[in-house]
């Protein structure tokens, strides 16, 4: 409980406290005045970008989810002795900072990189054509970024499934494709929802990717809330702004979780 | 069991079965004809290749070479699905996240059957659970979830049940009850079960006809009393209960008996009931069906003098003797406490005396404890 109120509650209280204060004397001085419009001015200032933030983070979810799934799928069922070894590889991306990936990704989806290259080739893209400074780019790095948050509680779930409810699938008539949709993809859920959720809620929050793969129209909430407390100085601004995310986030997960119908997950 | 006008269609046919993984043989060479409505077991210690027997006919594993027959339809290499098979799993397998209902109901769905919810109901009666259709399989006792795997494997109707070790996972209580339950329930449904397990009284209770199965090959097969009374291997002897296997030599005929010397003493085994190749026998005798007197008794039928009790245990409705013989072996002996007579004491002489009919004879080069060491409880 002490933890709990040191290291969550304090800093929420900071933040809702901030959030409400009003400018002071000096640049960077606030005052508490429980100005509770700052909320209002903070959101109309910045909706387009909450907007783009969880349309890029929904996108980045679906395409972690589509890739994530059949690897988990091969690690849990088909891996035989590799288990161990492919497991060590999806995490193995942690061992390099966060912010040299995504800019690793800069230089492989950039002007001098194979991929632009090969695709002015093939014509699906023309001589001008590029690749980083799209919305394309932030929503690839986002997805590349929480893959692992999303492979590992699917693979759990699936590890847990007993084979031989699979065999006995099998055995009452469904085939390979009835099997995976009324047995195994049910019993994976669990995993389906903590990998959605863990892949959501940071990538709806995330700066980096937009920051270094955007340009300033794919600029996400979090970008604004950097630029308001890192640059603009305005604190209250920030915290209003990362309360409304906060709630926003709370609430769609709520809504979520209650639609996914497993309550026992949280 | 069915007619024979009908049996035809419905019998499953191992023919030359064989499953290998690498150099370990799991099913050797096995052929067997199992005839349509028997309540069939296949009884045999862990790793003698009874359940990879059985997950070659639910389609689960292919067969190294050979061919699986459900009368004249070659099933051999069919897709588990496309089998008129169905499956009890050792450990249920039910799918913890549909209910009952929906549990039962899987076969039915996947088939597009119409009176789903007639079918199910019907079936959960006959289980006798039908209150708890709407309960999740972790709601269930272990008894009830057997029941429940039952329930959606026979809902199907298939033309063969398979059973791997059903009962396993239940306490001996419990264990009893569905033995009887199980039996029940296939004279009810006429389908022809067939049961896998390592629990020899299991096998007894319920099968019509046994195949004792040992290293992946059949050692013998008959009625529950045919294998009990006449063994024909030593495996079968002392696999299906206890027996006392004494080697001796073949030295006479007398009639339509052989007559035995065991270390120099004479007894007698009746020529149908011993198989032993030339003179070298295994002279075998069921500890129960063994008389036990102090030293000065007459007695009848064959009789082996000279052994000491050199242990006894009472365990109230028998007692259990331990009978050292003049050459060393000790032999067991089972006594009914039906005559009022108090118990022998540790280090009394006694004579062993039983009718002749009751001893068998088996090939004497056999390894007299084969399957002796083999614990029949483990998993």
């Amino acid at each position: 409980m002490v933890w709990l109120a040191i290291f969550f509650l304090a800093p929420i209280v900071k933040l809702v406290s901030t959030s409400t204060q009003t400018q002071g004397v000096n640049i960077g001085e606030y005052v508490q005045s429980y100005r509770f419009a700052n909320f209002l001015d903070a959101f109309t200032s910045a909706a387009p970008q909450f907007f783009r933030s969880f349309v890029y983070a929904g996108l980045a979810t679906l395409f972690a989810l589509i890739i994530a799934y059949p690897l988990a799928y091969a690690i849990a069922f088909k891996s035989g002795k590799w288990k161990n070894t492919l497991l060590v590889l999806v995490v193995a991306p942690f061992f390099t900072s966060f912010l040299l990936r995504t800019i690793a990704w800069e230089q492989i989806l950039g002007e001098q990189g194979l991929v632009i290259k090969t695709l002015r080739l093939l014509h699906i893209l023309g001589p001008t054509g590029h690749l980083t400074a799209t919305p394309f780019a932030v929503v690839a790095g986002l997805t590349y970024n929480f893959l692992p948050f999303m492979t590992l509680p699917l693979y759990a779930s699936l590890d847990r499934i007993d084979p031989r409810t699979l065999e006995a699938s099998g055995d009452l008539y469904a085939n390979g494709f009835t099997t995976f949709r009324k047995v195994t993809f049910p019993l994976s859920l669990p995993g389906v929802v903590a990998g959605t959720l863990l892949t959501f809620i940071p990538a709806a929050g995330d700066y980096v990717n937009a920051e270094l793969l955007g340009n300033p129209r794919t600029r996400m909430i979090g970008n604004v809330i950097e630029a308001r407390y890192l640059r603009i100085v305005d604190y209250p601004g920030a915290a209003a702004l990362s309360f409304i995310l906060m709630a926003t986030i709370l609430i769609l997960v709520l809504v979520y979780i209650r639609k996914m119908g497993t309550d026992e997950v949280v | 069991m069915a007619d024979a006008s009908t049996s035809a269609k419905g019998d499953l046919k191992l023919s030359n079965l064989v499953k290998a993984y690498g150099e370990f043989v799991a099913v050797d060479d096995l052929s067997l004809l199992i005839p349509e409505g028997s309540f069939f077991a296949l009884l045999g210690p862990s790793g003698c290749g009874k359940t990879t027997t059985l997950r070659m006919i639910a389609g689960l594993d292919e067969p190294t070479s050979g061919s699986i027959h459900i009368g004249n339809t070659d099933i051999t290499y069919q897709k588990p699905y496309d089998r008129p098979v169905n499956t009890v799993f050792q450990n249920y397998a039910l799918f913890p996240h549909l209910t009952i209902f929906e549990n039962i109901a899987f076969g039915l769905r996947r088939r597009g059957i119409k009176d789903v919810k007639g079918q199910v109901d019907k079936v959960l009666n006959l289980v006798e659970l039908p209150h708890l259709a709407e309960r999740k399989p972790t709601q269930l006792s272990g008894g009830q979830q057997q029941r429940i795997a039952l329930a959606r494997a026979i809902v199907n109707r298939p033309a063969l049940l398979l059973l791997d070790e059903p009962l396993g996972a239940l306490d001996l209580k419990l264990r009893r009850q569905m033995q009887i339950e199980l039996k029940w329930i296939q004279t009810e449904v006429g389908l022809t079960f067939v049961h896998v397990t390592h629990d020899q009284e299991e096998a007894m209770t319920m099968a019509d006809t046994i195949a004792v199965m040992n290293e992946g090959k059949i050692e013998q097969m008959g009625t529950p009393a045919d294998l009990y009374d006449s063994p024909r291997t030593a495996f079968v002897a002392n696999f299906l209960g206890q027996s006392n296997l004494i080697q001796g030599r073949i030295v006479d005929n007398d009639g339509d008996a052989h007559v035995v010397e065991i270390h120099g003493q004479k007894v007698k085994v009746l020529k149908n009931r011993s198989v032993a190749k030339d003179s070298s026998i295994l002279f075998g005798i069921r500890p129960e069906k063994i008389r036990i007197q102090p030293g000065a008794h007459q007695l009848s039928g064959c009789v082996l003098e000279g052994g000491k009790i050199s242990d006894v245990s009472y365990i109230g409705v028998s007692t259990q003797y331990q009978v050292e013989m003049p050459w060393g072996q000790e032999l067991m002996v089972f006594e009914q406490n039906d005559d009022g007579i108090p118990p022998l004491a540790k280090g009394d002489p006694v004579k062993l005396s039983w009718e002749t009919v009751f001893s068998f004879g088996l090939d004497g080069h056999e390894d007299a404890s084969a399957g002796s060491e083999v614990n029949p409880d483990e998993e």
